[in-house]
C-alpha cells in the first residue's frame, strides 16, 4: 500500500481506525480471557520497570514504598504489551524497509546540531518531567488519549487539552528560532 | 509466561505494528503536531477514538464490559498534565512511542526511555508527599462526560462522527 506518507507506509486515517479495532478486540480479549477488562496504556508501566530495577539495589524500599505497592512491581499485561510495541515497530519497519538507526531526529538536528550528547540530556530531563507528569494525571496519549477518549472520560479530555496546549506552547518556544 | 502476559504480548505486537505503518512513532511527527506544521499524529489518533468509542458504547450498552474512568483530580490533571505536556514537547516521545520508534532503529529513544524510568522512580519517591497535597485538592471521581453534562452517551458519539471527519476534511484541504 502506497499512501500519503510514500514507500510503504499506511494512511494514518487507516491504521488508526485500525488501532480502534484492536482497542475494542483488546477490551473483550481482557475481560474474557482475564477476567479483568483492560484498556490499552503505557505509561503505569515505567513504574514497574522502575520497581523491578530498585529492587536489585533496595528491595526494602521497592516493598515498602506506598506507589510501588498500588502498582504492585510484576511484569503485567501492560509490561508485556509494552515490549509487543517494540517488537511490532521492529517488525513493521523491517519488513517495509522503513528501519533507520537514527542518533538525532532531523528536526531536533535542524535546531541544535547533530550532537548526540545535546539530545541525550534534553531527551533524558524531557523524559523526566514528562512521566512525573503522566502518574499525576494517572495516564498519557495512549491512557488518557486513546482508552479515555473512547469512553468519553471528562479527566481525558481535560488532560489531552493540557498534553496539547502546553506541549505546543513549550515546543514553539523551544523549536522556533 | 501465562495468559495475562502472552495476550498483552500480542496485543502489543499488533499495536506497535499499526503505530509504525501509520508513521506516528516519530519525532518529527510528535513535534510537527506540537508546531502545528503536521497532524499526522491526530489523524491517528482521532480515528482511532472515533471506532474505538462506537465500539465501546456499544459493549458498555450491553453490559458486556464496564467502563473505567480515570478520576477527575483536578489539581493532577491540570499539573500533572502540564508536566506531561512539557516534557512531551523536549523528548518528542510519548512513553508508548518511543519504544516504539526504538524498534523502528530511532536508538536516541533510550535517552528519553532512561528519563522516564528516572522519572516514574521520582514520581514513586514523591508520592506520599503528593497524596497529602496536590492529589488531595479536589477529587471529582471517575466521571464521564454524559453524566456531566446530562446527556445520553449516543448523542455525543454521533457529535463526533460528524465532528471530527470535519477536522479531517479540514487538515487535508490545510495539507496539515
Amino acid at each position: 500500500m502506497n499512501t500519503v506518507n510514500g514507500n510503504n507506509s499506511w494512511s494514518p486515517y487507516l491504521a488508526g481506525a485500525l488501532v480502534g479495532v484492536l482497542a475494542i478486540l483488546s477490551v473483550l480479549a481482557t475481560t474474557h480471557l482475564l477476567g479483568k477488562t483492560s484498556f490499552l496504556g503505557a505509561s503505569t508501566t515505567f513504574v514497574r520497570a522502575a520497581g523491578l530495577l530498585f529492587q536489585v539495589v533496595d528491595p526494602e524500599y521497592v516493598a515498602t514504598n506506598a506507589y510501588y505497592v498500588k502498582e504492585k512491581v510484576r511484569v503485567d499485561w501492560q509490561f508485556m504489551l509494552v515490549i509487543g510495541i517494540f517488537l511490532g515497530a521492529l517488525f513493521a519497519s523491517l519488513t517495509d524497509k522503513s528501519f533507520r538507526l537514527e542518533s538525532v531526529p532531523p528536526t531536533w538536528e535542524e535546531r541544535f546540531g547533530a550532537s548526540v550528547w545535546k539530545r541525550a540530556i534534553a531527551a533524558f530531563f524531557g523524559g523526566i518531567v514528562a512521566m512525573v507528569g503522566a502518574r499525576l494525571a494517572d495516564g498519557c496519549p495512549s491512557g488518557h488519549g486513546l482508552s479515555g477518549m473512547m469512553q468519553l472520560s471528562v479527566s481525558s479530555f481535560v488532560a489531552l487539552a493540557m498534553f496539547f496546549g502546553v506541549g505546543v506552547l513549550v515546543a514553539h518556544f523551544v523549536y522556533r528560532r | 509466561m501465562g495468559a495475562e502476559q502472552i495476550l498483552g504480548l500480542f496485543t502489543g505486537l499488533a499495536f506497535g505494528f499499526l503505530l509504525q505503518k501509520g508513521r506516528v512513532l516519530r519525532f518529527d511527527k510528535q513535534v510537527g503536531a506540537m508546531l502545528l506544521k503536521d497532524m499526522t499524529i491526530f489523524k491517528f489518533m482521532l480515528s482511532a477514538i472515533l471506532v474505538g468509542m462506537v465500539g465501546i458504547l456499544v459493549l458498555s450498552e450491553m453490559s458486556v464490559i464496564s467502563l473505567s474512568h480515570k478520576p477527575m483530580n483536578v489539581g493532577a490533571i491540570l499539573i500533572g498534565g502540564a508536566l506531561f505536556g512539557a516534557g512531551w514537547a523536549v523528548m518528542g516521545f510519548c512513553p508508548g512511542t518511543a519504544l516504539g520508534a526504538l524498534g523502528e532503529g530511532r536508538w536516541h529513544a533510550v535517552f528519553a526511555i532512561a528519563g522516564m524510568i528516572t522519572g516514574a522512580g521520582l514520581y514513586a519517591e514523591l508520592y506520599p508527599f503528593l497524596k497529602e497535597t496536590v492529589l488531595a485538592w479536589q477529587d471529582f471521581g471517575k466521571i464521564g462526560l454524559p453524566e456531566v453534562l446530562g446527556l445520553p452517551a449516543w448523542c455525543l458519539v454521533l457529535a463526533f462522527l460528524v465532528v471530527v471527519p470535519a477536522i479531517f476534511v479540514w487538515f487535508e484541504k490545510k495539507s496539515l
